[in-house]
């Protein structure tokens, strides 16, 4: 509980709304910064402070205590509270640390690929962006979920359409059409729980739902709430979106938002899955998050298949993503503390491994000026270094051991395996999907590396602030998936408390 | 130095010298030096291990803990000691007779080929000596992948070709079926070290065992088992020292070895032997090994028709291990070792014609032992070696294998084991024999002008030609220091 009263303003007390407040506030400022570089740097600084809120909510909460704040002063269940746990803590820390290294990336891809007049509103809707997602994961509101969800929603469809290619325009229509439909059943989701109970906070929806679970109406708002969300992260059938939004906004904003935003609507899911709705059924005796796992399964064999069929590489990526969702809604699906760590230690493996991917194909972009896979030709010659960490990160994308995607990977199938004949099933279609990863990643490989490069290209190896964070996420990839520690403990921990298992 | 350190430094020198060989890339003559040294080196380091390994000790290395119980670690026992000494010995050898083949040959991309070399090599002594199947799954999977630009290394068509065959093969298999056989041992025992005696004794039984083994077997392409050998013949358009070392040795021994280490360390002698529903391999390897020999002897291309002879001979030790007698067994790990230090004097031979000649098919090799003598009678030799004649090497595994078969009361698979033998002299002696009794077309009556292949080819092939003889001799040591691997506890 905070002290502030009494000590004054403590900043260490006020971490939780700071979180959200200094995005928020940062970014009108970023506005006014109209010099060179100039938002680039505020927004960079930005970052910087909220991952270190960020550091410091997750080491207050690891050891399973809980930080409840009051907004304003306003006790909950009246006022908005805060409240940081185990899992959302890792998530903010994965979205800030996110921002935080891709924005050093995103300098000269944002140099390159926006019109410098617009910079300054570039980078504010990066920030707003990162406001909203933040405020997403920290709230235990549900009404204020919806409002930071539009928040960042708007300013992901200002970022998609902000570079020079007019195909993104349609693409952010797309995502527009579709995210708000989105917002609106989550909005109709939150509506109906507020009637049912009324109360809009989180852990005190899950105390009240009690007597009233077994209504229709509770019932509406859990399916209202869960197709809202599975919208927003591009679950198969509703994934058409995601391609073309990541394949012709400007690179940096591909890293950004293939790492964060997907995860933070499974988060969303996570949290109204199991901390409101525990164990509501849907149909018969199936809760929602098991009616997700055919999807899952149909999402990650698709994703795989169309991506080995792409000519443009980001959209390539692009669809390996919607695969990657379906194994985390896979995991949530299976359900049990494995196969809840599954889903959650891959939101931090694919963040990190998508990231350094898209940023390897933002550096192509860079330099070769297209993303089409047959202008990559030799490209392991004229750019060693990118085209090496590509490779390395597309291992763990492929679920290579001693990769981070393995690990996800191992205890998907340890979940799966404990499910029966129809466990086998899920399992060896991990492994067949896997088969599929392999055979879109080496296309790559065969290109960059078996092609000669045209001759008329003067290609030359990507700038230093774009190799740096391309290969510290590299590292990331292998040296989180030698030394588990931190992720799978961290993950296990949260799937634990999600459950009410004690350790 | 620690044995530990030893085997750490066994993974790490050859990747010292790859890092070596590419910065001295411009430079060809430092750089096979490089090569030479690095080599030498690194046999020189593996075989200090050895002595511990015969006095019984069982040197074991974790390197990372990923999960509770599922490690990366290495732990060197007599099968794995031998494959690597094998693999590392020869690697010297093979760098020799590389230089004179590349060079002669005019090859380009040479930096990019002896960089994968050593990197194939160090995945090689990877495998050797993974203490568990999840380590031995790592390296299996860097040995496929490394050695792939060294078989598309022409990059014709045809090369791009085959080594999609070679690709696709291996790394379906390998994650298709291997994968989930690691998966399911797992989920039975919770371990996938190997441990002497097995871990699946009393967790698995009838056609779950069989189906087991299968996905096993056949997910463990690189012993090309049909209808999984596919991949060896397409992987034939890689330059000879490649087929040499990798597609002789190196690679196929390594799916042979992790056969073995499967059956006697996870599956265990005890269960392959008293479960029946096993038994199905020494029906498939009978199979290969008789099928293999008689599709060699339809091809004319030699390269060809020694991949299908390594077919064949690659079932030999499998069906050793599948029969599941201490014999058995050591005749299979005894078979690794004669095996290949025959059919590399073969493919050595194979390389040594093209670069001299430029021939590759059988056909045209008419009075070849006239023009290359000595390349020829070194031909013969590995092939007197191959099909088992005394006093060559692979007489000693091949009665031993005989021996386990009787052991285990297949006494047919003894009559097959001579119908093989059969099929190898028909395959491999019209060679040497068309090469030494006629006349080459078009050379006159006068005496015929000899042209061999370049000094360091011909120092490599005399080199591994004496070894076969060696072998012989060495089959007792060999015997003794393999034993223990059958005994219960390991022979610790």
């Amino acid at each position: 509980m905070s002290t502030a009263a009494s000590a004054g303003f403590s900043l260490m007390a006020n971490l939780p709304a700071l979180q959200v407040v200094v995005p928020m506030v940062a970014a009108p400022i970023c506005t006014f910064l109209r010099f060179r570089n100039g938002p680039w740097a505020f927004a960079l600084l930005v970052s910087a402070a909220t991952f270190w809120i960020s550091a410091n909510l997750l080491m207050q909460v690891l050891g399973g205590d809980v930080i409840s704040y009051e907004m304003g002063g306003w006790a909950p269940p009246f006022g908005i509270e805060y409240r940081v746990d185990t899992i959302n803590a890792f998530v903010l820390l994965i979205v800030s640390g996110i921002s935080l290294i891709a924005l050093p990336y995103a300098l000269r891809s944002v140099e390159r690929e926006v019109p410098r007049d617009k910079h300054h509103l570039f980078y504010a809707g990066w920030l707003l962006c990162l406001c909203g997602m933040l405020g997403i994961t920290i709230t235990g509101d549900a009404f204020n979920i919806f409002v930071f969800l539009e928040i960042s929603s708007l300013s992901t469809y200002m970022l998609l359409a902000s570079g020079r290619d007019p195909r993104a325009l349609t693409a952010a229509f797309q995502y527009l059409v579709l995210g708000t439909l989105g917002a609106t059943f989550i909005l109709i989701g939150v509506g109906l729980l507020y009637i049912m109970t009324g109360t809009l906070n989180i852990a005190d929806l899950a105390e009240r739902l009690g007597p009233v679970s077994d209504t229709t109406s509770v019932r509406a708002a859990a399916a209202f709430l869960t197709v809202g969300i599975a919208l927003k992260f591009a679950l198969f059938p509703a994934h058409f979106w995601l391609p073309n939004g990541y394949a012709y906004s400007p690179s940096a904003v591909g890293v950004f938002l293939s790492a964060t935003a997907t995860k933070v609507s499974i988060y969303v899911l996570l949290r109204f899955q199991f901390t409101v709705f525990g164990e509501i059924p849907a149909f018969a005796d199936l809760d929602f998050a098991t009616l997700l796992l055919p999807f899952a399964v149909v999402a990650f064999l698709v994703g795989s298949t169309v991506a080995i069929f792409q000519t443009d590489l980001k959209r390539l990526l692009a669809w390996s993503s919607i695969a990657q969702i379906g194994y985390m809604v896979a995991g949530i699906g299976l359900g049990g503390v494995d196969g809840l760590t599954a889903g959650i230690v891959h939101l931090f493996n694919h963040a990190i491994t998508k990231a350094a991917l898209f940023m390897a194909a933002g550096a192509f972009f860079l330099r070769v000026g297209s993303m089409h896979i047959d202008r990559l030709a030799g490209i392991g010659k004229t750019m060693p270094f990118t085209t090496l960490a590509f490779v390395l990160s597309g291992l763990s994308l492929i679920g290579v051991p001693t990769t981070v995607g393995f690990i996800s990977k191992w205890y998907l199938i340890l979940a799966a395996l404990q499910h029966g004949t129809a466990g086998y099933a899920i399992a060896a279609m991990v492994l067949a999907s896997s088969l599929l990863a392999v055979m879109y990643v080496w296309r790559i490989v065969e290109v960059a590396y078996f092609r000669d490069p045209a001759a008329n290209q003067e290609i030359t190896e990507a700038p230093l602030s774009m190799l740096l964070p391309l290969w510290a996420l590299t590292i990331g990839c292998f040296y989180f998936g030698l030394e588990t520690g931190y992720s799978v403990d961290i993950a296990r921990a949260a799937a634990q408390s999600l459950l009410g298992v004690t350790p | 130095m620690s044995i530990e350190t030893h085997i750490q430094l066994a993974l790490l020198i050859p990747i010292i010298g790859l890092v070596g060989i590419v910065l001295t890339g411009r430079i060809p003559n430092l750089r096979e030096a490089v090569t030479l040294v690095t080599a030498t080196a690194n046999a020189i380091n593996v075989w200090s291990i050895f002595p511990a390994i015969q006095a019984g000790a069982r040197p074991s290395v974790t390197l990372f803990e990923l999960l509770p119980g599922l490690t990366i670690n290495f732990t060197v026992e007599p099968l794995g000691m031998m494959f690597a000494a094998i693999a590392s010995t020869l690697w010297i050898v093979n760098s020799i007779y590389s230089i004179g083949y590349m060079r002669g040959n005019k090859e380009t991309s040479q930096t990019r080929f002896y960089a994968c070399f050593a990197l194939s090599i160090s995945a090689a002594i990877g495998i050797a000596f993974a203490g568990n199947l999840l380590t031995l799954f790592i390296f299996y999977e860097i040995l496929t992948l490394s050695t792939y630009p060294l078989v598309t290394h022409k990059g014709t068509e045809d090369a791009k070709r085959g080594g999609r065959t070679y690709l696709g093969i291996l790394i379906a298999t390998s994650i298709g079926l291997q994968l989930p056989a690691i998966i399911w041992t797992w989920n039975l025992t919770g371990t996938l070290d190997f441990v002497p005696g097995g871990t699946l004794t009393g967790k698995v039984q009838g056609l779950s065992a069989g189906l087991l083994l299968a996905l096993y077997m056949y997910g463990v392409g690189k012993a090309a088992l049909m209808p999984i050998h596919k991949w060896l013949p397409a992987a034939m358009v890689a330059p000879t020292p490649v087929s040499a070392l990798l597609h002789a040795v190196a690679v196929v021994k390594a799916g042979v070895f992790t056969v073995i280490k499967i059956i006697v360390y996870v599956f265990g002698l005890e269960l392959i032997t008293t479960e029946s529903a096993t038994n199905w391999l020494i029906y498939a390897a009978a199979i290969t090994l008789t099928l293999a020999s008689l599709i060699a002897m339809n091809q004319d291309n030699l390269k060809r028709r020694l991949a299908y002879s390594t077919v064949s001979q690659l079932s030999y030790v499998i069906l050793g291990a599948a029969l599941g007698t201490a014999m058995g067994v050591v005749g299979g790990g005894m078979h690794i070792a004669m095996h290949a230090a025959g059919k590399i004097t073969l493919f050595f031979c194979a390389g040594a014609i093209y670069v001299a000649l430029h021939k590759t098919e059988i056909s045209d090799m008419k009075g070849i032992g006239r023009i290359m003598p000595v390349t020829m009678f070194c031909f013969m030799i590995g092939a007197l070696s191959v099909i088992g004649i005394p006093p060559l090497g692979g007489s000693w595994s091949k009665f031993l294998l005989m021996v386990g078969a009787a052991d285990a009361g297949f006494q047919f698979i003894i009559g097959v084991l001579i119908l093989s033998s059969l099929l190898n002299v028909a395959y491999l002696m019209p060679i040497p024999l068309r090469g030494f009794m006629l006349r080459p077309p078009g050379a006159g009556d006068g005496p015929v002008k000899v042209q061999e292949a370049p000094l360091a080819c011909l120092i490599a092939i005399c080199i591994t030609a004496a070894l076969t003889v060696v072998l012989f001799f060495m089959a007792q040591e060999i015997f003794d220091f393999l034993l223990p691997i059958t005994m219960t506890g390991g022979g610790q």
